[in-house]
């Protein structure tokens, strides 16, 4: 009170004589403010905040352990471990480089399907769909993301596969010879004996697994900014003669940018991660094998699931190192995501 | 709000149409909206504006274009070019309608408006495409799990007396069900106390270490899930436990823990600072406040939180794979010898392959999503609700609540008070505030809740 009356005081100045005064009287002096905390409110912040602590503990706990445990092989393998393609941690010569792109190409075909999927969808959910069906789309939409994994992994394996596979044929008989990724070795368009059969068990069966997993989350992301566009900038470029699709790429769009990164970098992260459907799906190979149609590719994480069980303690090393690079690459996408996702909430970057 | 928005579309649309064909200075007569009321029709009766969403002609087109592109398609396959396969077809079929309708449209319309039908149809096939998709998932594990599912031993027997020839008829999934629910239960315990602790922390002492938390936290919902089961391991092995239920809860908890800890906390940022703020004007401390008022006000969303964590962190398979071991016994003892879960034993099932063993894989993945749905379904019942929104029964409740305080408060102010001891600051009846919303809104509120769910 006291301190305030004197800032006050040198705003206004002489002006006002009677506050003045009234600062110069000798019984106001600056009160001493604190908070008095009693006994079980001091034990309450304690185990609040310890709670905390606990929690941030136990994520630093996950790298620690990973660091020790892998220590011993990266110090083996020194700066090979990320140029080294084969994975043979028993006779010495083992890096991350094959698996490590194999996720990538996963992760990257994922995304190039969630993208559209996700999108497409929370714009449909968020500006097209009847007011009546949008909760009940919102729930479904929620529920797929509850699925588990394996549940995918399964409807890819047994189901996609062979739906795909005259596609893959199609893409690397037309697309394959001007465009690499779609090329296939060992796959003659112009034998019509050919078996479809390097077309199965591909990165890019595993990518559009992957991405109806991550297409949910994202999706849900997305919509959630998308609604929070301002009502009154929506109704204005309507008033001001905008179709809707005017209305949504002036308005929705620019507001819903932060979303959009945010959520789909969010679903790279996830699909970076994802471990059972890549592992049914995938046939494991050690080289980097950026040729998505062809039977063949890998992941840190199928690797993992792959080798734990009969892995010597040197083996098991490995594993935690190869781990440990897909925890670290992860979370630095997971955090950029979520940065710029809450960046776009505060509506800073809706310009 | 997409009412309004519904409304003021169709004609905005047309007038983007008509706008440079007719302008209202050129030919004033023929709008009936020019603001001179001049013109000799203005005593005319104004002809009704459609306010549809849907056109008539967008409908034709929309068929039209559709019947064009499966025919032309189907003599492109049949006829023209070597070319096979349903999704091929499909795709095909689609490409050329999206050409064809943007033709027709591009006949009688302009430019923005073309695309803007272009899109809304991109973005209707798009939603469609995703949810057929997503669709076909769950229908194809069901339908392809119904036929073990038809087994009664398969909910009432677990695999030790199944060997890998056996028919149906043997062996069940009921370890692995009453696996997960030791697992889930395990990590429940461990997650439900500190996950809403920790949510808690973040809102009620905002700082820099919460700050910190919370990226920390954020950072780690979308931990890989391979790599929480690889920290147990990796603790397994440093310390020389072998791998059990509790080693599998624990993965599973480092996994859901952030889940639950993010969500809780977004739930308990909408608790109205104006009731925490009541509580502490009439000189609640801090964990009474949080007690007495955040946490019941929050209560659905926190539970829904919770169980969100719960779905995800029953159907995942690689930390309990990494951890649990994998055994085709029961065993109800989470701290000794391997125990199995439902997405572990899917897994193992499916690996097989004999098709028998693959039958018994989709019939435990559909039981897995029956679980899991009903999960889903429970939080939505629950959670369907923000933060101090009631259902009719807590409404009756806490209206009742109200009347006998209003009733004791009388009979105070009377001078016939009941008991010496009560005191005003901490009335023993309401321990919870009146409800966020007035009395008159609030069943409204309600009623509008149940009829959405």
């Amino acid at each position: 009170m006291a301190p305030q009356s004197e800032v006050a005081l040198t705003a206004i100045d002489i002006v006002n004589d009677e506050t003045a005064k009234a600062a110069e009287a000798p019984t106001d002096s600056p009160r001493t403010l604190s908070t008095k905390v009693d006994r079980p409110d001091a034990v309450f912040r304690w185990v609040a905040r310890s709670g905390g602590t606990i929690v941030v503990t136990v994520m630093t706990l996950v790298g620690l352990f990973l660091l020790i445990r892998g220590f011993e092989a990266i110090q083996a393998a020194g700066p090979n471990f990320i140029v080294e393609q084969a994975w043979d941690p028993n006779s010495g010569t083992f890096g991350i480089a094959a698996v490590f792109m194999g996720t990538v190409f996963i992760a990257l075909t994922a995304i190039f399907f969630a993208l559209p999927l996700s999108f497409g969808t929370a714009l449909y959910i968020s500006e097209y769909a009847p007011q009546r069906i949008k909760p009940l789309l919102v729930t479904t939409v929620d529920l797929m993301a509850a699925i588990p994994s394996i549940v995918y992994g399964l409807w890819g394996f047994f189901f996609l596969s062979p739906l795909v596979l005259p596609l893959s044929q199609w893409l690397a008989t037309y697309v394959g010879p001007w465009f690499p990724p779609f090329s296939v070795e060992g796959f003659d368009p112009s034998d019509p004996l050919a078996t479809p059969t390097v077309f199965s068990a591909s990165t890019f069966i595993a990518g559009i697994v992957v991405a109806l997993m991550v297409a949910p989350i994202t999706s849900s992301i997305m919509r959630e900014v998308f609604q929070q566009a301002p009502l009154g900038e929506r109704e204005g470029a309507l008033a001001l003669g905008a179709t809707k699709w005017g209305m949504i790429s002036s308005v929705v769009l620019p507001f819903g940018r932060g979303g959009i990164i945010g959520g789909t970098m969010l679903g790279l992260g996830r699909s970076l991660g994802e471990t059972i459907a890549v592992f049914l799906i995938i046939s494991p190979v050690f080289v980097i094998q950026p040729r998505i149609l062809e039977k063949g590719g890998n992941s840190i994480s199928a690797l993992i699931a792959l080798r734990y069980n009969e892995a010597s303690a040197f083996e098991i090393s490995a594993l935690m190192a190869a781990g440990l690079a897909l925890f670290i690459v992860t979370l630095i996408v997971n955090f950029g995501a979520s940065t710029i996702v809450a960046r776009s909430r505060s509506g800073s970057l809706g310009d | 709000m997409t009412d309004v928005l519904n409304r003021a579309e169709a004609p905005t649309t047309n007038e983007v149409q008509d706008a440079p064909a007719i302008g209202p200075e050129v030919t004033p007569a023929k709008t009936t909206w020019t603001r001179d009321g001049n013109e000799p029709d203005a005593a005319a009766p104004e002809p009704r504006r459609s306010t549809a969403t849907i056109r008539t002609v967008d409908v034709i087109r929309l068929i039209g274009s559709a019947m064009a592109a499966v025919g032309f398609t189907s003599w492109l396959f049949f006829f023209a070019l070597p070319l096979e396969g349903a999704l091929g077809f499909v795709l095909i079929t689609y490409g050329m309608f999206l050409l064809l309708f943007g033709i027709l449209t591009g006949f009688d319309e302009n430019r923005p408006t073309v695309r803007d039908r272009m899109a809304s149809v991109v973005m209707h096939s798009l939603a469609f495409l995703l949810l057929l998709a997503l669709f076909s998932v769950v229908i194809y594990t069901f339908g392809r799990g119904l036929e073990p599912l038809g087994f009664i031993n398969f909910f009432t027997e677990d695999m030790s007396n199944a060997g890998p020839l056996d028919d149906l008829d043997r062996g069940g999934v009921l370890h692995a069900v009453v696996g997960t629910l030791i697992m889930i239960s395990i990590a429940l315990i461990l997650t439900i106390p500190l996950g809403i602790l920790t949510a808690i922390f973040l809102t009620e002492y905002p700082g820099r270490f919460a700050r910190f938390v919370r990226t920390v936290v954020e950072a780690m919902t979308a931990l890989p899930s391979i790599v929480a089961g690889l920290f147990v391991y990796a603790i397994i092995v440093q310390f020389g436990f072998t791998r059990s239920g509790f080693a599998a809860a624990c993965a599973i908890t480092v996994m859901m823990l952030p889940i639950v800890v993010r969500s809780a906390d977004v739930v308990l940022r909408l608790v109205p600072s104006s009731l925490k703020e009541a509580a502490r004007a009439l000189g609640a401390s801090t964990w009474r406040t949080v007690w007495t008022v955040t946490m019941p006000t929050a209560r659905s969303g926190l539970t829904t939180a919770v169980i969100l964590g719960t779905a995800r962190g029953i159907g995942e398979t690689s930390p309990v794979l990494l951890t649990a071991g994998a055994t085709t016994f029961f065993n109800f003892n989470p701290f000794s010898g391997p125990m199995t879960s439902l997405p572990l034993t899917t897994f193992t099932f499916v690996k097989s392959p004999e098709l028998n063993f693959i039958a018994r894989g989709f019939g435990t993945a559909a039981v897995l999503m029956v679980l899991v749905v009903i999960l889903f379904l429970i939080a939505r019942a629950i959670g369907g609700r923000g933060p101090g929104q009631l259902s009719p029964r807590q409404q009756r409740s806490r209206s009742s609540a109200s009347r006998n305080d209003d009733y004791r408060f009388r009979a105070k102010e009377l001078g016939i008070a009941r008991g010496t001891k009560s005191s005003a600051l901490a009335p023993p009846a309401p321990e919870v505030p009146p409800p966020a919303v007035p009395p008159p809104s609030a069943p409204t509120d309600s009623i509008d809740q149940s009829t959405k769910d």
